[in-house]
């Protein structure tokens, strides 16, 4: 990849918050994946294992491919809000859970003890509040392409802001060493930066997506019509 | 898991660490970082001791020390918020080459950065000594519910192919003269993660008539994951009692 410098660091390490915050954190996202491995299943039924196993290599190659941000710096995509309004709010959230835990366990980026709180920022928080707002204007979303580009960023936008309070929420429980005040400021104006990358890429992804599989974006798409069998003679 | 799939941290060969079950270092290696999260920043001597413990481990795995170091490197980002915190941190302040930088700041920085350096190598040794169809079977062993599971595997299966690809699309951009600089030319780039949503997509309902023509019902063959002896657990689980040992010592001297 790029040898140029990596700006989105959204990771955590170990040691940022103590280790009881962690441990809450942790059983936080074990609730939390559990709810969503159930209703993943509802989603995609037998075809759940493939499909998500797919999307979530899929959001793991995407995250190794770097976009220019300034000439020498450059960002990743996080890809929850990517996810939820491609693949749905529960298999998005699987998906970045799962890429995360075995960025933990096979390429050390972000620390075992923050799995918990990386789990749940950036796969629950993350993928639901990205979720959340593209619901929210889905009526602008199905009118046109447009539409759907500009809920796309939006939503990409806000999740990657609200991802980053959830980590002002963990260094406010178990951080030490900041006024939380200027953690606010700090980690809110960052990523109010980092999230117009994100939310310039979600969209334009999405806009390709629609332009090819509109049946594939899940948020604006619509129950399958039922069968119908008509007679020779109705 | 296909033959020979490995991952880019994964150092073969044949020690005490590297024969011991995955869920047995899985469980250790969490234990570990625990142990050193939980220490108490004065305790300066404590993460000494505790790194001296992981150096016992890269012996006993053969694992020779600048091996380590450079994969360790890779990993660095979050010193830059160990760097800032002297910066920003509010009380009382010491001069130090004519910049004022806060005590509470200090410690809080070099709380992060040697928990985070002690966390990465931990994560590394971990997956030195672990080949990735081993990881997933020991994430089942410890009851990670069989979808994650097997999730787990189908990705890291066809990560080499979805990677593949997007590095086939990147040399054929780069090869009509794409050299995106700024966040306005991103076009291209972006439209390439669009088709590679697809492809990965597509391929996924290929992979599952695939699977349903062989026989799939669902439910997938269950791990066979080789349990482990309370011998070998009680070996295993030293360095992560010697290291909380340590941690509750530092409440002490701190």
């Amino acid at each position: 990849m790029d040898p140029s410098t990596d700006l989105v660091a959204m990771h955590m390490s170990d040691g940022i918050v103590n280790a009881p915050t962690s441990v809450i954190f942790g059983v936080v996202a074990v609730l939390g994946l559990a709810v969503c491995v159930a209703k993943a299943r509802r989603d995609l039924d037998d075809r759940t294992a493939p499909m998500a196993g797919l999307v979530a290599a899929f959001v793991f190659a995407v995250q190794m491919l770097n976009f220019p941000i300034l000439p020498g710096v450059s960002g990743h995509l996080l890809g929850g809000a990517l996810c939820a309004i491609l693949v749905g709010p529960y298999v998005g959230a699987l998906c970045v859970s799962i890429v995360l835990l075995l960025q933990a366990l096979l390429f050390a980026d972000g620390g075992l003890s923050a799995l918990g709180t990386n789990i749940t920022n950036m796969a629950l928080i993350g993928t639901f509040v990205g979720y959340g707002v593209a619901v929210a204007m889905r009526k602008l979303a199905v009118r046109s392409r447009g539409g759907l580009i500009a809920t796309a960023f939006v939503a990409a936008w806000v999740n990657t802001v609200v991802a980053s309070l959830g980590f002002v929420l963990e260094y406010a429980i178990g951080g030490q060493g900041l006024a939380l005040g200027t953690v606010f400021g700090l980690m809110t104006g960052f990523h109010a930066l980092i999230g117009i990358g994100e939310g310039i890429i979600t969209a334009l992804t999405v806009g390709a997506v629609a332009a090819v599989r509109p049946d594939l974006v899940y948020l604006t798409r619509t129950a399958a019509p039922s069968l119908e069998i008509k007679g020779a003679r109705a | 898991m296909a033959a020979g799939h490995a991952h880019p941290l994964y150092r073969a060969g044949d020690s005490v660490v590297h024969r011991l079950p995955a869920h047995v270092k899985i469980v250790v290696a969490f234990l570990f970082v625990l142990a050193v999260v939980a220490t108490p920043r004065e305790a300066f001597a404590v993460f000494g001791l505790q790194f001296l413990l992981l150096v016992g481990v890269w012996v006993a795995a053969r694992i020779p020390p600048g091996w380590l170091a450079t994969r360790a490197l890779i990993e660095a980002p979050f010193v830059v918020l160990a760097v800032l915190l002297p910066f920003f941190a509010t009380g009382p302040r010491v001069e130090w080459m004519g910049m004022s930088l806060a005590v509470d700041g200090l410690l809080a920085g070099w709380n992060i950065l040697v928990k985070g350096t002690l966390g990465v190598l931990v994560s590394v040794t971990l997956a030195a000594t672990t080949p990735l169809r081993d990881l997933v079977s020991g994430l089942s062993r410890l009851r990670v519910p069989s979808m994650v599971c097997v999730i787990a595997t189908l990705m890291l299966r066809y990560l080499e192919v979805i990677a593949a690809e997007a590095r086939r699309m990147r040399l054929a951009r780069v090869s009509r003269g794409h050299d995106p600089r700024f966040v306005w030319q991103l076009g291209a780039t972006v439209r390439s993660v669009g088709a590679l949503f697809l492809r990965s997509y597509e391929r996924g309902e290929r992979v599952h008539l695939a699977m349903l023509s062989r026989g799939y019902t669902g439910a997938m063959p269950a791990f066979t994951t080789a349990s482990a002896s309370t011998a070998t657990w009680s070996l295993a689980l030293v360095p992560a009692v010697v290291a909380a040992l340590l941690a509750v010592s530092g409440y002490w001297v701190a």
